[in-house]
């Protein structure tokens, strides 16, 4: 099993890391044993950014393609569930809206990234594109104010945002609170053991390989067009997820979450993680998040200007990611270390994590 | 019958012909090499035929198949394999890795271990296999790409100066190589300059000037023709 999810493009393949998983997922578990109710909602809030922080892993760090459309896709799936969380009638047809709103996600990936890949976009263009397509969608829901901007009984409310929906439901029972926290964790601990399938499989090996060369891939018998569309739709796919959780856990949504500040967020989170890899994207995106929220109850100008600040220095002094940065330096002196104990000096060779 | 059959092919770039009006028959078993002065079109013809850009006149066939508008993926997909001028391999991934993902295409499991282990050896790269191609030098890149190509298993082998940048005994290894694949069946057009390596391998030689056919035949052949010595090979050059 463990041969499935460990491979070259991802550190941390050794039982000691697999322990440290298996460690901070217990502590997870019985956090909320421990912990309030109102962080316990606080950390399903950071939580649910996670899923769209890895797509754009995948499709940057790993693919090679910077898209500043993880928010287009939160967007129109956030949008999407709070659509048909009031159309389908609420209680347990949200789990319905939850899957039906990620899936028109996807489909909205599979015809932008079709024109653009197909269209040979390709670079910073890439970035362009994406971003105009999040820059069109917030402009579009910010002018949906008045009452003819409806689906069935769903208002879009312009600025002010949907409300008004369900948060997902089971017969009685609300997925909110402490149940949404442990919904979360399993999801993102299947998230992030199947990318790590993907990226190790295969397939993954194409991916990558895309990245560093897409001729070279081409003049390997793949059609690099169809790896690329693949990694752009699951990618998108997962900012989709984030949406729609996003929307049932607030039970609103607003064009602000879909616009250039929010856009350049994830960006920021996974540049400082470390894009190409996803236990570092994990792992520094929650970090971000968590800081980001605590610096934002006493200024939330100070948090955007951290954010910022954190950005420039990353990319000037860890291009590779901070996090990711990090984690090398401490995997080397930690083997170091443990040559020594064991079998005297035992020099490291490059590219060991 | 031959194995690729280039018909009345042209490409243009603006105002310049790089390749105009070329007819050439491949059979398959041969050793072909394509030899001319910098801006022959040698380069450009063989990205026509991989693929890379498409003709502005004429027709390629593969196999008897009209392969003129297939993308290169589907060309490869067919039989064909290229190694490209400059050293062309994933350079932030391991030497192990690079041949895995050619490999892939055709095996798995055991069978893929085993076949990269071979090559590894068959390239001198063995000790090498964990480090990033990027710090590998120029030669065993080079290599390398010629490893990626024969991963493919391809019925065509198209080598763009494969011993650029290689020493006189890795030449005479690569020539080595390259007949030992042909005797097993494979077909190989090469690209080069080096005419001590041309007249190591070569079973048949086409000259290309100016984006055209100029002389066509063995390497005595061409080599006798004072048109071609004055165009390529300068008077004082021995051949």
């Amino acid at each position: 099993m463990l041969s499935l999810v460990n491979g070259p493009q991802t550190s941390g393949n050794g039982r000691g890391f697999w322990l440290a998983f298996l460690a901070v997922l217990t502590v997870a578990l019985i956090y909320p044993v421990f912990a309030d109710s109102y962080d316990v909602g606080n950390f399903s809030y950071f939580l649910i950014w996670i899923f769209m922080a890895l797509g754009l892993s995948l499709i940057w760090g790993y693919g090679g393609m910077l898209t500043f459309g993880q928010t287009f896709f939160f967007g129109i799936a956030g949008y999407g569930y709070g659509v048909l969380a009031i159309v389908l009638g609420g209680s347990t047809t949200t789990i319905a809206a939850l899957i039906l709103s990620v899936l028109v996600a996807v489909l909205a990936a599979a015809v932008l990234g079709y024109f653009m890949i197909w269209g040979r976009i390709s670079g910073m263009f890439f970035g362009i594109v994406t971003l105009a397509a999040t820059l069109s969608l917030a402009f579009f829901l910010g002018q949906t104010a008045g009452p003819e901007w409806h689906i069935g009984e769903a208002r879009l409310n312009g600025f002010n945002g949907m409300k008004g929906m369900d948060p997902l439901t089971v017969g009685d029972i609300y997925i909110e609170g402490t149940i949404l926290y442990y919904v979360l964790i399993a999801l993102i601990v299947a998230v992030y053991l199947g990318l790590r399938m993907l990226v190790n499989s295969r397939i993954g090996n194409v991916i990558v390989a895309i990245r560093e060369d897409p001729q070279r891939a081409e003049m390997l018998g793949y059609d690099v067009r169809k790896y690329q569309l693949l990694t752009f739709c699951i990618g998108s796919g997962l900012a989709g997820l984030s949406g729609a959780l996003y929307t049932s856990w607030g039970q609103f949504i607003t064009p602000s979450s879909i616009g250039l500040p929010a856009a350049a967020m994830p960006i920021i989170w996974v540049a400082f993680s470390g894009r190409s890899d996803l236990t570092a994207t994990l792992v520094g995106s929650f970090l971000l998040l968590f800081g980001f929220q605590t610096i934002t109850i006493y200024s939330q100008q100070a948090a955007l200007v951290l954010m910022g600040a954190l950005l420039l220095g990353t990319v000037m002094v860890m291009p590779q990611g901070f996090i990711f940065g990090v984690a090398q330096i401490a995997s080397r002196r930690w083997r170091r270390l443990a040559g020594r104990d064991s079998a005297g000096d035992g020099p490291l060779r490059d590219g060991e994590t | 019958m031959p194995l690729i059959d280039i018909k009345d092919v042209s490409r243009r770039f603006g105002g310049l012909a790089a390749v105009s009006h070329v007819n050439l028959s491949i059979d398959q078993g041969e050793i072909h090499c394509l030899i001319g002065p910098n801006g022959a079109g040698k380069s450009t013809l063989f990205k026509l035929i991989i693929g890379v850009y498409e003709p502005s006149a004429g027709t390629i066939l593969f196999d008897n198949a009209d392969i003129t508008r297939e993308r290169p993926y589907a060309r490869v997909q067919r039989g064909m394999s290229i190694k490209m001028q400059a050293p062309s391999v994933f350079k932030e991934l391991p030497v192990w890795q690079n041949l895995d993902i050619a490999l892939q295409q055709q095996r798995s499991g055991d069978d893929l271990v085993m076949e990269r282990q071979r090559l590894l050896e068959l390239l001198d790269l063995a000790v090498h296999d964990d480090k990033l191609a990027g710090a590998l030098a120029h030669g065993q890149q080079q290599w390398l790409e010629i490893g990626m190509a024969l991963a493919l298993r391809p019925r065509l082998l198209l080598l763009d100066e494969p011993t650029a940048g290689m020493s006189p005994e890795e030449t005479h290894r690569t020539g080595e190589l390259i007949k030992s694949l042909n005797r097993d069946g494979m077909t190989v057009i090469v690209v080069e300059h080096d005419m001590a390596f041309i007249r190591q391998i070569a079973q048949r030689v086409t000259v290309l000037h100016l984006g055209q056919i100029f002389a066509d035949g063995t390497l005595e052949q061409v080599v006798s023709d004072p048109r071609v010595e004055e165009i390529y090979l300068g008077k004082a050059h021995h051949v």
